[in-house]
């Protein structure tokens, strides 16, 4: 076979290792002079901080991208672009992000104060303080309805699909059912509850407990899909071990795999639970708004903290949206706090791998 | 086009682990030379620092020298990018590019470089490389099929006409037999053997029937202790290696008393 | 599992009637297909202004943590926008109106002076920016940390295997992206821009309240009359309370649903097939 293969041409052996190299540093040096390029716009033209960044931005793409080109190859310069590009991405796209999270830090704990948490926004006086604890309330109630609601009816569709239903039509069927759920949009589950409620109920039924079968439903798909990945995960020997001890079917899955994956299954309520405490839409339609604190779930008007923030907002006074920051700042903690939960308890419930 | 490699007093580091230490040798040119050496010794990180893949772990570094017929490799203004070109590698697992069909994955590497290729010129980088990588009569019926589609063997074969397509000067191979089965092990082997005549070929293996059948010198490499770093112990021509090592570790562990 | 059957039968059952509400009942236009079209119209110009803006974003951002950043930025950011992804739509609704919207304005200006040629800027501005430009940058960043956490996912998923063939071949950091990461990860990317878009496509309070609708369609995309999206009009409307307009908003939710629904499954069809290209 070897005489098959001609020899290669003797060109190829004189690629040189070295080319043209930019200078150490080059990055900082064309990124000075783009800015001070671009820092004449300002001065001739008066124009603003941001326009710029902006130009001088472009200057140092486009500046690195042709020097690169002339003294190093094309390659090269295709690949300093594509680094610059992608970092420039990374920045602006951090820009309004951190604003975010700065402004809802920096604006919302000068609301925050004694009272804030513990009163209702029902005035009994004029002068008393208002505060969230209704839709605090709220909240807790809905949401803990909507995780007792679907935290069972998920897990035993995933166990289903996992462990009895292996590739039948019936688990494809619901597979694919939870596909699209998973992209529902919240308040289409909004209407849906709204619009269950109202045939059974009649005309202008709104509690919380509405609100509640409204989330479950963008609840179920998250918790179907966490549980499903975590029981797969569950090694088949550990089953037929099980199985080998003669234990049957359903001491197998409460003994051996339900508590084997117990910490991912755990983890992925918590985020789930995460994911729906921050849903608005759908509970300004079925839950309804009130100032008053309503601990019955199945009678009257319930706010959430989410709602309150949008009633805030609506209400369009400084005052107002002074409480609606301290109220998305309660809530960002919230959500952050069964985040971090769900981390911990992961990491705990972990299989123990090694030593 | 082939060229020799000279190693001087090179230490290669992960972060501040220091993995290989103090290695010097020389590899000559159109041939073959084997690392051998129990796991975790070193060999593959070695083979590795020698077109420069070893840097793509993050923390990895290395002190010292390597140079490729005079021209050192880890100076400041060499392009790693152009050393990887000149210096081929095929690695343990094979690994094709799993989008690409047999075709565009042997023509992947010049492809980089020269984005417009005329058609004819394609066709006949494919059939020297396959041909080179004893390939082209098992797939020339079917070039535009998934690289992926091929047994391992023919995979690895596969890679090995990748990295020749671009008609590199040095070829590094580590355990590429590893994965297969003993067939398409002694298919690999008998074309390591033709290849020998317009590369130089470096090639790692756990295998020391395979070393003493493929190579021409050998270096063994061993850890100096539990928890020390791995250094080269013996390099020497391949037939007096296995006869009658000049160390007596080396024999040791060529005659099986221990790794 | 009968609850999705449930919700497309429950709205059919209350949506269907609003097909045919009397004429009072639809604003001005004549029947349903006139009231939902702008809407519609609205939705999907303001979803598509985000996934235009977030999606070369998010790749970009996935793409420095996955394989340029160094390990110590790569962590911690990672978590904050994993962190970002779980932030309630609300709070960015509250941040666009009350920070970003007024930020936009002298922007629009600029846009107007300069570009006003083009019909999207043909002004005049809106005072306080509460345009439909500044609801699809909202909706971006909104969508921005869920793309960029599944593209993330998938960047960091290639194989060590392949970047080093690519590597090994000689090709720089952008080459083997292209020939490595890319093929591998295409079909995550694609549905991660979906799932974004079906994100996009359903949020209702940030829209609801960056924006002020009441337009019919235009392209014009800094001036006061915008079109609004769905599920803002439903937010903003249900109070109303008849049982007339609560039909016609129900039918507009039917239509979402099954936009949103085509947009899913057109994204599973395409992670099916090229995962089942892959599997070959």
């Amino acid at each position: 076979m070897s005489t098959t293969l001609k020899p290669a041409p003797v060109s190829v052996a004189s690629i040189p290792l070295t080319h043209g190299h930019l200078p150490r540093g080059a990055e900082i040096l064309v990124g000075v002079v783009a800015a001070a390029a671009a820092g004449l716009f300002p001065l001739l033209l008066g124009w603003g901080l941001v326009a710029w960044v902006i130009v001088s931005v472009i200057l140092f793409i486009v500046g690195l991208t042709v020097w690169s080109a002339i003294v190093e190859t094309r390659r090269s310069a295709t690949d300093r672009m594509v680094t610059a590009l992608v970092w420039t991405a990374f920045g602006i796209a951090l820009v309004p992000l951190v604003s975010l999270l700065w402004t809802v830090v920096s604006k919302g704990v000068p609301a925050i104060n004694s009272t804030f948490l513990s009163y209702s926004a029902f005035r009994t006086s004029l002068d008393q303080p208002i505060g969230i604890y209704h839709a605090i309330v709220g909240t807790l109630v809905i949401t803990l309805c909507a995780v007792v609601i679907s935290v069972p009816i998920g897990i035993f569709a995933a166990i289903y699909l996992v462990e009895y239903g292996k590739g039948n039509r019936l688990a494809r069927g619901i597979t694919f059912l939870v596909d699209v759920m998973t992209g529902i949009p919240s308040i289409v589950a909004g209407l849906f509850a709204f619009s269950m409620f109202t045939a059974f109920f009649g005309a202008g039924y709104r509690a919380g407990i509405g609100g509640a079968v409204a989330l479950s439903l963008l609840m179920i798909p998250i918790v179907v899909r966490s549980t499903e990945e975590m029981l797969r995960l569950v090694p088949d020997d550990l089953r037929e071990a099980a199985y080998a001890l003669g234990t049957p079917k359903w001491r197998t899955i409460t003994k051996v795999v339900l508590r084997t994956s117990l910490g991912g299954i755990i983890t992925g309520v918590t985020l789930a639970t995460a994911r729906i405490i921050g849903e608005t839409a759908p509970l300004l339609l079925i839950a309804g708004l009130t100032t008053r604190t309503n601990v019955n779930p199945f009678e009257g008007f319930m706010t959430t903290l989410p709602v309150f923030i949008y009633s805030q907002f609506q209400k369009g006074t400084a005052a107002d949206f002074e409480l609606a920051w301290g109220t998305a700042l309660v809530l960002v903690i919230i959500v952050l706090l069964l985040n971090i939960v769900a981390r911990v308890i992961g990491k705990i419930f972990a299989p123990k791998t090694g030593r | 086009m082939a060229k020799s490699i000279t190693v001087d007093d090179l230490d290669i580091y992960y972060g501040d682990f220091l993995a290989v230490q103090g290695v010097n040798m020389t590899i000559k040119a159109r041939s073959v030379t084997a690392f051998i050496g129990p796991s975790g010794c070193g060999k593959s990180t070695m083979l590795r620092s020698l077109n420069r893949m070893h840097e793509v772990i993050p923390g990895a570094r290395v002190e010292g020298k390597v140079m490729v017929d005079g021209q050192s490799l880890y100076d400041n203004a060499v392009d790693p990018v152009a050393v990887r070109r000149q210096i081929g590698m095929v690695f343990q697992r094979p690994n094709p590019f799993p989008t690409m069909s047999i075709y565009e994955n042997v023509l992947a590497g010049n492809r980089l470089n020269a984005k417009k290729m005329k058609k004819a010129e394609a066709d006949e980088i494919v059939e020297r490389s396959l041909k080179g990588a004893n390939l082209w009569n098992e797939v020339k019926d079917r070039l535009g099929k998934p690289g992926m589609g091929l047994s391992g063997g023919q995979q690895q074969r596969l890679c090995i006409a990748r990295a020749i397509a671009v008609e590199p000067q040095v070829l590094l191979m580590d355990e590429p037999c590893s994965a297969l089965d003993p067939i398409s092990t002694s298919a690999i082997e008998d074309l390591i053997h033709e290849l020998k005549s317009d590369y130089t070929i470096v090639i790692v293996t756990h295998n020391m029937q395979q070393a003493a059948r493929v190579s021409d010198e050998t270096g063994f490499f061993n850890l100096k202790a539990a928890g020390q770093p791995g250094q080269l112990v013996e390099f020497n021509n391949t037939q007096k290696m296995f006869a009658n090592p000049d160390n007596e570790s080396t024999e040791a562990y060529i005659s099986g008393r221990f790794g | 599992m009968a609850t999705l059957a449930g919700v497309f039968i429950f709205l059919t059952i209350e949506g269907v009637p609003g097909f045919f509400q009397e004429e009072q009942f639809y604003k001005g236009a004549g029947n349903f297909w006139g009231y939902v079209d702008h809407l519609l119209f609205g939705t999907v110009l303001a979803a598509t202004i985000a996934l235009i803006v977030a999606v070369p974003l998010a790749f970009g951002i996935a793409l420095v943590v996955s394989h340029y950043a160094p390990k110590w930025i790569a962590g911690p950011v990672a978590y904050v926008i994993d962190l970002l992804a779980a932030v309630p739509s609300v709070v960015f609704g509250l941040w666009g109106i009350n920070l970003f919207a007024p930020k936009m304005v002298p922007i629009y200006d600029w846009l107007n002076a300069h570009l006003g040629w083009l019909p999207f800027f043909e002004g005049p501005v809106n005072p306080v920016g509460t345009t439909i430009l500044t609801a699809g940058l909202v909706l971006a960043i909104m969508i921005l940390p869920i793309i960029t956490a599944i593209s993330r996912e998938v960047f960091t998923q290639t194989p060590v295997l392949h970047e080093e063939a690519a590597l090994a071949l000689g090709a720089t950091r952008w080459e083997m992206i292209r020939l490595a990461v890319f093929p591998y990860a295409k079909s995550g990317m694609v549905s991660a821009v979906m799932l974004g878009l079906g994100r996009a496509l359903g949020e209702t309070m940030a829209v609801a309240m960056v924006l002020s609708g009441g337009g019919g369609i235009s392209f014009n995309l800094i001036a006061s009359s915008n079109p609004t999206s769905i599920a803002a009009n439903i937010a903003s409307q249900y109070k109303e309370n008849t049982p007339g307009t609560l039909h016609v908003l129900i039918a507009t939710g039917l239509v979402l649903f099954l936009v949103t629904f085509l947009v899913n499954f057109a994204a599973r069809w395409i992670v099916a097939g090229n995962d089942r290209k892959m599997a070959r």
